[in-house]
């Protein structure tokens, strides 16, 4: 090859890099190691985590079982080893499980259209935000202190160039619910969008329709973030929202210390040309038969450059296609019973321990430590091999005694109780 | 004669719903341990919903069938060459994929106690200072979620240290031949956009350049190598002239498979970059993402990172959350950390000198590529090739054929085809970028597969024109898609099932 294109050496290819640019050292890293070096490397890694711990932390990471055909769907180089599916002709296996995400999301949220994902829940949250810019024309947001703390640190950081006033409002310190009144003070006629969370950051669900009502009032959207996504299995949805901005990572997607996660947005069907990213849509191939492609693209940033509805390029179909298959294996039933196995292992759980708030939940609820500290309470569980609620001082400093606990179906009776236990003494 | 691929049959395959038969069901949860309870009565009854209308109900085996039948619809690394250009499409080694499936690292929780995190933190330590050494940058994040997060976090980087200064100023200047990426997060960090003309030879041309720059500029964003895979020689003057004005230079590293082990930016003026894990670092790209989008900064920038910050002290780990300067968070938790394992299992199978032997095969294959199609299409710049090259469709146009006909002609070929129409600075671009995982045979089979596309555009360009002949799917009306969207599948209406 080097005599084909007229080189002495690889090093030739470089000859035309400026002399100052060169790095005239080897890279200061080890030399390469095996494959069974680098399996070895890892577990080691994995050891040193909480390996084999029962645990009670949710707060928008849960922990769901993973249906084994997740794993192998998403194994298959076909579906692991492509790129976004540009080129339809050759891309039909990942635009169809695009669409039937697509399809599924707005079954679930009962929104009209959906995109092919977003980064995550939390960067879900500004991008819909600035959506609601773009279709009111204004531009406050006005975002309640019971959407998950993380979500609203990352819809800061997005709206502090783009003119985007954020404010929040709070909550009923006895139900753990929407303060509607304070809702009513902060919300003006500049207010483009009211974004609330339910179930909430407490774990309880919220009322959208009272929030819907006066963000409408008022000329502003609302947006819905859902964090749990499998509460949507009972919870009817938010039918009054113009938004929905969630994380899936509920749906088989492995907690992985946060990420990578997949996020969604879904809208009614006379906002979809604001929507941000991939839309996959239905068409027709020359042949007449039914097809699939990437479209509307006249949203993007390769096509509209600075006037883009947002800079996201790659996203996480990967992910999508985890949340997807998820569907798939549990589908109508399934995810019912799935969300109903988790109402009653929290139900059972908070039974057995003082509750903070009285609002109703699905599967998290804060408890109370009363007497002692959070940190006490985790610390005797970490001594049984169970990692105990997040200690929710750190986001609400007002719940100095507040812990934040979940079951799922993962979360075992016996363990439950040990939890309860620890709450008791 | 086409020598890689023959037609075969494949089945097809319906959407889930159409599937779908009442009661089927394809999981199996285990039997309560715990009283069940009434959803309504806890929930209140006007929140418990009904059922969920039109969801799935198949069995595992339908499930597993669909998704299969549907995976075989896919082009893929696997199959062979992808060579999209300023993609990076290379082999994404199974090792990367079992060892980000250990359970402690894959079952890790983000708000696990640091005492029992160690072990993942160690991994994003370890990688972060991995490409602090490749990059030539002083600290590194790993938050971002993708190139194009990144873009925007480094943006902010550069805004929140003028703005220390007193001036976060107005504009950004982003050469024509950039990604649309670049000025899309212009606009989101609150930053007008200039564009800037590529000379004669593809680059940024530096006289031009002086004279764009004044207060009011807050940084460039270069892409080096440039999107037409050309070394932007003058680098290190193009980096003074900003930095003469107090404004900075943000490096769009999507090339930077071009240059481990050979030239590292922080070494030639750049202040801010990000790095594409699923690009140069070989985590897959998975159909669209995940990605991963790690910044990396010089001192300057480093009070601002996002928070929270990975820190040592003495032998453990810890995270600080409250770093004053911080720009905040640019997402939850602490980034994608499955990439990240994926990306430093790459970094160790390889080594240092591994990567830089990479880096030279890349720029090799490329070469090899420009030297072998060079005398059958048209190369509208000539500066020396790095990891990818650009081609016109200018000859073939002449015969009313375009790049984006010669694309869909090379999947008959069996190849996914080169990026279309970019960089937009060439007319009829055809950007190739074979990447260093390519065998000589494939890259012949692709090479022989061009050349003889040029003779069917002289002899038979309706063969051409009318391309892909042998996929299931024949070129798609991607019109009609957008002028009458159809998002989402909806049951056939009770009306066309009387007609049926």
């Amino acid at each position: 090859m080097l005599s084909a294109i007229g080189a002495a050496s690889l090093e030739d290819l470089f000859a035309d890099l400026p002399k100052e640019v060169r790095l005239n050292r080897p890279l200061d890293i080890a030399s390469g190691k095996s494959e069974y070096e680098i399996v070895d490397y890892f577990r080691a890694r994995g050891d040193e985590n909480a390996n084999g711990y029962a645990s009670f932390l949710g707060a928008g990471v849960y922990n769901h079982y993973r249906p084994v055909l997740v794993d192998t769907v998403v194994s298959r180089g076909e579906f692991l080893t492509s790129y976004t599916p540009y080129q339809a002709e050759i891309s039909q296996g990942t635009l169809t499980t695009i669409f039937e995400f697509q399809t599924m999301i707005c079954q679930l949220t009962g929104m009209e259209v959906a995109n092919a994902s977003m980064y995550d829940g939390s960067t879900a949250v500004p991008e819909a935000a600035m959506m609601a810019m773009r279709l009111t024309g204004k531009d406050r947001v006005v975002v309640a202190r019971t959407v998950h703390p993380e979500y609203r640190d990352v819809l800061l950081a997005y709206a502090q160039h783009q003119g985007m006033p954020v404010t929040e409002f709070g909550y009923d310190r006895d139900r753990g619910t929407l303060d509607l009144d304070d809702l009513e003070k902060k919300i003006d006629g500049q207010t483009a969008a009211v974004i609330i969370q339910s179930p909430n950051f407490f774990g309880i669900v919220e009322d959208s329709r009272r929030a819907a009502e006066i963000a409408h009032r008022h000329g502003a959207l609302l947006i819905f973030v859902v964090a749990e996504a499998v509460s949507l299995g009972l919870l009817e949805p938010p039918r009054d929202a113009d938004i929905i901005a969630g994380e899936l990572q509920s749906f088989a997607i492995p907690p992985s210390y946060g990420g990578p996660f997949a996020g969604i947005i879904a809208t009614k069907e006379k906002f979809m040309r604001q929507l941000p990213g991939r839309i996959v849509g239905e068409t027709k191939d020359s042949r007449g038969n039914r097809a699939f492609c990437l479209t509307l693209a006249t949203r993007e940033q390769h096509i509209r450059r600075e006037k883009a509805t947002s800079n996201i390029c790659t996203n996480q179909a990967l992910i999508a296609l985890m949340a997807t298959v998820f569907m798939t294996v549990y589908g109508k039933e399934g995810l019912r019973e799935l969300a109903e196995q988790n109402l009653a292992k929290a139900h059972y759980l908070a039974g057995k321990v003082p509750l903070r708030f009285s609002g109703p939940f699905f599967n998290e609820f804060v408890a109370s430590t009363n007497g002692r500290t959070p940190d006490q309470v985790n610390q005797t569980l970490l001594g049984k091999k169970i990692i105990g609620g997040l200690a929710l001082e750190r986001f609400y400093p007002e719940l100095d005694h507040g812990v934040l606990l979940c079951a799922t179906e993962m979360s075992r009776r016996e363990k439950m109780d040990t939890v309860a236990e620890a709450f008791a003494k | 004669m086409i020598r890689k691929v023959r037609q075969h049959i494949n089945q097809n395959e319906p959407l889930l719903f159409e599937n779908s038969s009442p009661g089927k069901r394809g999981y199996q949860l285990p039997p309560l341990d715990v009283p069940a309870v009434d959803a309504a009565s806890v929930l209140g009854a006007g929140n418990a919903r009904a059922d969920i209308e039109g969801f799935p109900e198949v069995s595992e085996v339908e499930a597993i069938r669909h998704f299969t039948r549907l995976s075989t619809q896919n082009y893929a690394i696997d199959l062979g060459l992808y060579p999209l250009g300023s993609c990076t499409m290379k082999y994404n080694p199974r090792v990367n994929e079992q060892v980000a499936r250990i359970d402690g690292l894959a079952w890790a929780h983000p708000y696990q106690p640091e005492s029992l995190s160690q072990g993942v933190m160690e991994v994003m330590g370890t990688l972060e200072r991995m490409l602090a050494e490749i990059t030539g940058m002083d600290h590194v994040t790993l938050q971002p979620a993708a190139g194009a997060h990144g873009e925007f976090t480094g943006i902010l980087l550069i805004r929140a240290l003028l703005e220390s200064r007193g001036n976060p100023r107005k504009k950004l200047l982003i050469p024509d031949s950039a990604h649309g990426t670049n000025p899309a997060t212009a606009t989101m960090a609150g930053y007008a956009v200039d564009n800037i003309k590529s000379n004669a030879r593809g680059m940024v041309d530096v006289e031009q350049l002086a004279r764009l720059v004044d207060e009011d500029v807050a940084a460039l964003m270069i892409t080096n190598p440039n999107t037409l895979g050309v070394f932007e020689e003058n680098i290190t003057k193009i980096a003074a002239i900003l930095h003469s004005k107090g404004a900075r230079v943000y490096m769009d590293g999507a090339n930077l498979n071009a240059l481990v082990g050979i030239a590292r930016p922080g070494d030639f003026g750049v202040d801010v970059m990000h790095l594409n894990l699923h690009k140069t670092f070989s985590t897959p790209h998975g159909g669209g993402g995940p990605g991963s989008g790690p910044v990396a900064v010089k001192e300057p920038l480093a009070p601002f990172l996002p928070k929270p910050r990975l820190r040592k002290s003495g032998e453990r780990w810890t995270w600080n959350y409250d770093p004053p300067h911080s720009i905040g968070r640019v997402r939850a938790f602490y980034g994608n950390i499955g990439m990240h394992i994926r990306a430093l299992a790459y970094c160790m199978a390889h080594g240092g000198d591994g990567l830089r032997n990479a880096t030279m095969d890349a720029v090799l294959n490329a070469n090899y590529i420009r030297k072998m199609i060079e005398p059958y299409y048209d190369l509208p710049h000539t500066a020396p090739t790095m990891h990818e090259c650009v081609f016109s469709d200018e000859r073939q146009a002449k015969r009313g054929v375009r790049t984006g006909d010669i694309a869909k002609r090379l999947i008959d070929y069996g190849f996914h085809p080169y990026t279309v129409s970019f960089p937009l600075i060439v007319h009829g671009a055809m950007m190739i970028e074979p990447t260093e995982t390519e065998s000589k045979a494939e890259l012949d089979l692709f090479i022989d597969a061009l050349i003889s596309i040029a003779k069917e555009v002289e002899e038979t360009p309706e063969l051409v024109l009318k391309a892909p002949h042998h996929t299931r799917t024949s070129r798609v009306d991607e019109v009609t898609a957008a002028r009458k969207p159809i998002v989402r599948w909806k049951p056939p209406s009770t009306a066309s099932k009387a007609a049926d």
